[in-house]
Parts: structure tokens; C-alpha cells; sequence
């Protein structure tokens, strides 16, 4: 998957479709095609609902502590100031929690719709935000599947608030993110996506009256860099589950692609016919029709 | 004769600064209806805009987190840049086909479509959270080429400068520059061709932008050719705006405009009407193949359904037949109510895409809050403010001053 990424971007930059292509992209050093995403494995029979998970991720990023309803009967869901949430549900195998933050998309439609790679996939794995390059335009918001990118309405320097994986934090210096070290269940799992794949499968070959045979995440808008275990059916747990198949940048390739082809064809033919016609221009007064 | 002095006096011989400043005065009666709704909005709508930028633009608007692009994206920029495809399609007749037949109307539909562009784009920085950072995009620090909104914006910008060399030979007739119109008109062909290149990529970009929200969007204005469809509505929007445009400065601006023109300019709108009837029935059919294709039979029973009914047969079948017989017929007011009508389906069409039709499935629906309108009211005011300063200096309805025709 990374690598069609990569190369989708080479393609963009070889034929040009607006300009040269940014230098940065040319200038990152490349590790072997063989780099691996880095991921997160979530395992809702094994999570117990204690919220270690919320509290850390809003003191690892310096947000305010999150507030638990003592009832959790209605669902919360990650905000401007909430990275992570954890909802409780009422399902067919009794009560299920279920974390939610964003997907971290193989290739996310959020990166793919920024304009100045403020969204930005990061070669370990995580997807950040990059506040010195957005312009606020929110059309990450728009085209994020999962409604993952938060936006902070009220504020003159409105910043963009999502799960990072807390690759600054922590991975960047070989560490794992903050939800993860602190689980107290066992229900969260960082590594290459590769292996967590593996491991999951090896979870619901093993318990198979357990767990519901499906990893959401693993084809779900391409592939997703957390991937999810649960015991039932996954629109129990209110995950999306009308999310396609293909990646969501694949959407608008075409459109992008015919672009160059358009900038050269429609202007040689709009000169073409500009000179027949001028040519045939006898009387100036009296044509058309 | 020496340039500089061309450039620095007018036609009589005042210096040039004497004559901007007594230009920049109001021409006609200041208390006029338009001026007496128009200034009050524009300046509560100032007020909301500086408001905004201290508190937030949710301070201001409705958006949510679920529905994060409103009226000033889904009208100002989107349904406004559409009405704003007249200028392309009017100069590929009259540069690239040589109809001269539309000549008397190139100015002003490229000058419309120029402000257009100025202000409508110019709205979506009212709506970006960070603008200081708009220049990153621009100065390439760091290009998402990936993304179809940096080709919209550069596509935007581009156009913009294309239209304003198109535009210029007007603008150095009222300044009396002869040395400057002559290298600016000779510049038209090339900027047109170049123009009308770049409006078939944004107008066709601005629906695909909405491609990566694929289950936001109702299936039934959701599609794949979202591009195309939004490509051949530009044609009869554009159009629809230079008639309806045309049947008011007919009247607002009767004084400036010769015999001839008036009498040409009938002729022109049943023309027009004839393109529109064309633009539009492809469009009609296309949508047609588009609900086949997609299998969506069954929602159009639902109050979706019987809205993009509404659309589809209210606002492009129905004003199509009208267009098609009023050339027939040759009736102008017929041609004017299919041009209001057109008009009303393609705001219709794109906000049902970029706003009504965006999380139709939510509890809560997002709806403009009265700034928003305001703000909008605002943007439109002003450009129709800038439109008639121009409209009442520069070469642009009325005749070119004789230096200027030879
Ligand atoms: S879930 Fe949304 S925000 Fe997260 S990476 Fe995917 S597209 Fe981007
Ligand atoms: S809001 Fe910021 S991060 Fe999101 S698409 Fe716009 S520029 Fe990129």
C-alpha cells in the first residue's frame, strides 16, 4: 500500500500537473520500499473501559482532562479538544467499549485533499497536522471518511485537532504512543501494521466464538493504520461501516490525472479552430449562423 | 509622443492624479433604492467580518465539525464561480470562433466574471481559519499536488490574471494609455485561449472536489461526473447570468449604450437562449444516465427524491423548454424568466452538493445563520458597488473613444 502511495505521488510529479513538484517530497530521504506503516491494534474484547487511554492522550498533548459522564449512555465523540473518546455499547455479547480516533488511513484522504500538506502521512506511519502550513480551510474535514480532523470554531488561530499517533511525542524518538503504554487492559497494541495484522488474525483463529471474524481497518478505505478486533458485528459498535474499499484519494486520480493532458490538447485546439475561423473571415459584418 | 506623459496626463493634459481622484467620486443620485438597502448591509456585514476574525468563525457561523463548509463555500465560491463561466464561454465565441455578433457584450460579461472572481473566491479567505498561511500554497513552500483544491486556487488565480489582461484594452482606454492598449490587446488571444483552458479545469475541479466525500453526499448528487455535469451547468449558468445581467444594464444603464447595441442586443439573447437550450439538454441527459447508472430508483420516492425531482424537472427541464420556445418564438420576456429560472436551478444544483445534500442523513442539519447570509448579502453588494463604478468610467457598455476603434 505504501508503495502505490509513493508512486501515485511520483506520477503526480512527472507529469507535472500544475508545476514542479514540491522539493520536499524529492528530498526526503527514502528508506527501502520495504518500510513498513506503523499501526495500532484495538482489541474491544480485551478493553475494559477505564479511560486510562483518554486522560493520557490529553496530558500527553497538553489538552484539558476529559470529562466521563458517570452514565455513559450517550455517545461522545472526539472533538476539538477530545483526541480520543471511549463509548460504552449495549450490544448482542453484552456491554462493548469502543475507542475511536483517527484511522491513521494508509492513504488518507485528508493528506490527499490538503493543499499544503499540512495533513501530511509521515513515513513511520502516523498522520500529522502541521500547523505552520494549514490554512484552515477544512477540506480535510470534508473529505476525511471517518470525520476524524477537528476544527476549533471559536478561537482567531484556529488549529486542527486529531489523534497524531503522538508521533512527535513519542514515536519520532522510537517510543510508542501515550494510549498505548498506559492501557490497563491489554487492548491496545502498537507495531508494524504487518505483524498486527498477523497477531489479529491469529486472535480470531484462535478464539473464533470470541471474536467476529473481520479486522476493520485492514481493507477499510484502502487499509487504515489502527485496525479493530471486535466480538460482534462492527455497526454494533457505531463504526462506519459503509466506508469502500478503495482508497478515497483514488477518487479524484482520474480527474487529477487528465489535467496535464487537458493543459496541452485544449489549448493547441482552441488555436487551431481560432485560425480556420479567422481564415474564413471574409466579410467581418455578416457571418455567424 | 513621450510615454511618460501619456502616462501621467489625461486626454485633456491634467496630471493623472487629479484625474483618478475625481474619478474615484460617486457619479448619479446617492439616494437610490439599491444604495439605500446596500449600505447598511455592507456595513453590518464589515462589522461581522472584523468580528469574526477576533472570535472565530464559529462565533459567526453555523458550521460543525460534521458539516465544515457552509453557505459562503457552497454559495459565494461554488455556485458563484459557475455564474461566472459566461466570460469563458462568451470569448471562445467571439476570440477563438469569431462570432463577431457578441462583440458589444465581451467587456462586460469578462469585467462581471472578473469581479465575480474577485469577490467570491475572494470570500473563501473569510472562510479559511488561518489566511496568513494562504501564501504557502502560492509561493510553494509546500504544494499538495495531490489535492484537487491547490489546483482549484492556482486555477482560480491564474484565471483571475487572464481575465484582467482580457479586461485591461478597457481600463487604458479610461486612462488614455494608447501605447499600453496596444500591447494589452494584443495580449487577448493568447490570455483567452489560456483562460478558457483553465475554466474547464476549475469549473469541472470545483465538483471534484467533493469526490472524497462519497457517503456524505446524497447518492443521488453524488456521482462520479460530478466534474462534467458541473462543467456543462457552468455553460448555461454563465450564459443564463450574462442575459439576466444584460436585461438589467439595458435598463440601469440605458444612457450608455448606442442605438445600434440595443437593437444587436436582443438578437444576442435569443442566441444565447439557443446555446443554453443545447448546454442544457445534454446536461439533462447526462443527469439522466447518471440516475441509471447509478440504480438509485428507489430514493427518488423519498423527500430527497421528490426535491432532486424538483430540480431536475423545475429548474433545467422546464426552463429548457422555455429557452427552446422563446427562440422559436422569439419572446424576450420568456427568455428572461427561462434565464431567472436556470439561474435559480444551478444555485439549487450546487448547494444541494455542497450544502443540502452534505450529511443529509444527520439529526441536526446545518442552516446559515443570519451573519452568513449577512456576510454574503456583503460580498455581492460590493461587487455590484465596483461593477457600476466601473461600468459608469471605463469603455465597457458604451462605445470605445474614436482613438481607441481605429
Ligand atoms: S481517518 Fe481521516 S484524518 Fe485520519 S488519516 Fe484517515 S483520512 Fe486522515
Ligand atoms: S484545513 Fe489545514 S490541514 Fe486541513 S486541508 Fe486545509 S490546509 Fe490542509
Amino acid at each position: 500500500m505504501d508503495i502505490n502511495r509513493r508512486n501515485f505521488f511520483k506520477v503526480m510529479g512527472a507529469t507535472g500537473a500544475t508545476l514542479a513538484l514540491g522539493s520536499e517530497l524529492q528530498a526526503r530521504p527514502k528508506k527501502g520500499a520495504d518500510t513498513e506503516f506503523y499501526g495500532v491494534l484495538y482489541d474491544s474484547v480485551r478493553c475494559i473501559g477505564c479511560y486510562n487511554c483518554e486522560y493520557e492522550c490529553a496530558s500527553a498533548h497538553g489538552l484539558p482532562e476529559p470529562v466521563i459522564p458517570a452514565e455513559d449512555t450517550q455517545v461522545r465523540k472526539p472533538d476539538e479538544t477530545w483526541r480520543t473518546v471511549v463509548n460504552g455499547y449495549e450490544t448482542s455479547k453484552g456491554k462493548v467499549y469502543v475507542k475511536q480516533q483517527c484511522m491513521h488511513c494508509n492513504e488518507p484522504a485528508c493528506a490527499a485533499a490538503c493543499l499544503t500538506q499540512a495533513m501530511y502521512k509521515t513515513e513511520e506511519g502516523p498522520v500529522i497536522w502541521r500547523g505552520n502550513k494549514c490554512m484552515g480551510c477544512r477540506y480535510c474535514m470534508v473529505s476525511c471518511p471517518f470525520d476524524s480532523p477537528k476544527f476549533e470554531y471559536f478561537s482567531a488561530n484556529p488549529k486542527i485537532n486529531k489523534c497524531t499517533m503522538c508521533f512527535e511525542e513519542k514515536v519520532k524518538q522510537g517510543g510508542i504512543p501515550a494510549c498505548v503504554e498506559f492501557c490497563s487492559g491489554d487492548a491496545l497494541m502498537f507495531g508494524p501494521r504487518r505483524e498486527l495484522i498477523k497477531e489479529a488474525r491469529r486472535r480470531i483463529a484462535e478464539q473464533p466464538d470470541v471474536y467476529y471474524d473481520h479486522i476493520y481497518g485492514e481493507h477499510e478505505a484502502g487499509g487504515t493504520g489502527w485496525l479493530y478486533l471486535s466480538p460482534v458485528p462492527f455497526e454494533e459498535l457505531g463504526l462506519r461501516t459503509g466506508i469502500q474499499r478503495d482508497s478515497y484519494p483514488a477518487l479524484t486520480k482520474g480527474f487529477l490525472y487528465s489535467v496535464p493532458t487537458v493543459f496541452i490538447a485544449v489549448p493547441a485546439l482552441l488555436l487551431g479552430i481560432q485560425q480556420a475561423t479567422s481564415k474564413n473571415q471574409t466579410n467581418p459584418e455578416n457571418e455567424d449562423e | 509622443m513621450n510615454k511618460t506623459i501619456a502616462l501621467t496626463r489625461d486626454n485633456d493634459g491634467r496630471p493623472m492624479w487629479r484625474f483618478l481622484l475625481q474619478e474615484l467620486k460617486p457619479k448619479g443620485k446617492l439616494f437610490t433604492p439599491f444604495n439605500i438597502i446596500s449600505v447598511p448591509i455592507i456595513l453590518l456585514g464589515t462589522a461581522l467580518i472584523v468580528y469574526r476574525f477576533i472570535y472565530g468563525i464559529g462565533s459567526i457561523t453555523n458550521l460543525s465539525q460534521e458539516v465544515p463548509w457552509g453557505l459562503w463555500i457552497g454559495f459565494d465560491v461554488v455556485t458563484g464561480v459557475a455564474f461566472a463561466g459566461g466570460a469563458y464561454v462568451i470569448t471562445f465565441m467571439v476570440y477563438v470562433l469569431n462570432v463577431k455578433k457578441y462583440h458589444s457584450i465581451v467587456r462586460v460579461t469578462v469585467l462581471n466574471g472578473f469581479l465575480a472572481y474577485l469577490f467570491y473566491a475572494g470570500a473563501l479567505l473569510l472562510d479559511l481559519g488561518r489566511p496568513w498561511n494562504v501564501i504557502n500554497p502560492i509561493i510553494g513552500n509546500s504544494f499538495g499536488v495531490s489535492s484537487v483544491l491547490f489546483l482549484v486556487a492556482w486555477h482560480f488565480l491564474l484565471y483571475m490574471i487572464a481575465q484582467l489582461i482580457e479586461f485591461s484594452p478597457a481600463i487604458a482606454e479610461w486612462l488614455g494609455a494608447r501605447r499600453a492598449r496596444k500591447i494589452l490587446s494584443g495580449m487577448t488571444l493568447a490570455a483567452v485561449i489560456f483562460g478558457i483552458t483553465l475554466s474547464m479545469l476549475h469549473q469541472s475541479g470545483l465538483g471534484a472536489l467533493f469526490l472524497m466525500a462519497k457517503e456524505k453526499i446524497h447518492p443521488l448528487w453524488y456521482s462520479e461526473f460530478i466534474p462534467v455535469l458541473f462543467l456543462i451547468s457552468s455553460i448555461f449558468a454563465g450564459l443564463s447570468m450574462v442575459i439576466f445581467e444584460g436585461s438589467i444594464s439595458q435598463r440601469v444603464f440605458f444612457d450608455q449604450i448606442n442605438e445600434h447595441h440595443r437593437r444587436e442586443h436582443n438578437d444576442i439573447v435569443h442566441s444565447l437562449a439557443r446555446i443554453c437550450t443545447g448546454a442544457m439538454f445534454v446536461y439533462f441527459f447526462l443527469q439522466l444516465v447518471v440516475l441509471i447508472h447509478g440504480k438509485h430508483w428507489d430514493l427518488l420516492g423519498t423527500r430527497m427524491g421528490a426535491w432532486y425531482l424538483l430540480e431536475m424537472i423545475g429548474f433545467v427541464l422546464l426552463p429548457m423548454l422555455l429557452f427552446y420556445y422563446s427562440y422559436r418564438s422569439r419572446k424576450l420576456l420568456l427568455v428572461r424568466i427561462a434565464a431567472i429560472l436556470t439561474m435559480l436551478g444551478v444555485i439549487l444544483n450546487r448547494l444541494n452538493v455542497s450544502v443540502i445534500g452534505f450529511r443529509w442523513d444527520m439529526d441536526i442539519h446545518y442552516v446559515p445563520s443570519w451573519q452568513e447570509l449577512v456576510v454574503t448579502l456583503t460580498v455581492l453588494f460590493t461587487e455590484i458597488w465596483i461593477f457600476r463604478w466601473v461600468i459608469n468610467r471605463m469603455p465597457v457598455l458604451r462605445e470605445s473613444p474614436a482613438w481607441a476603434r481605429k
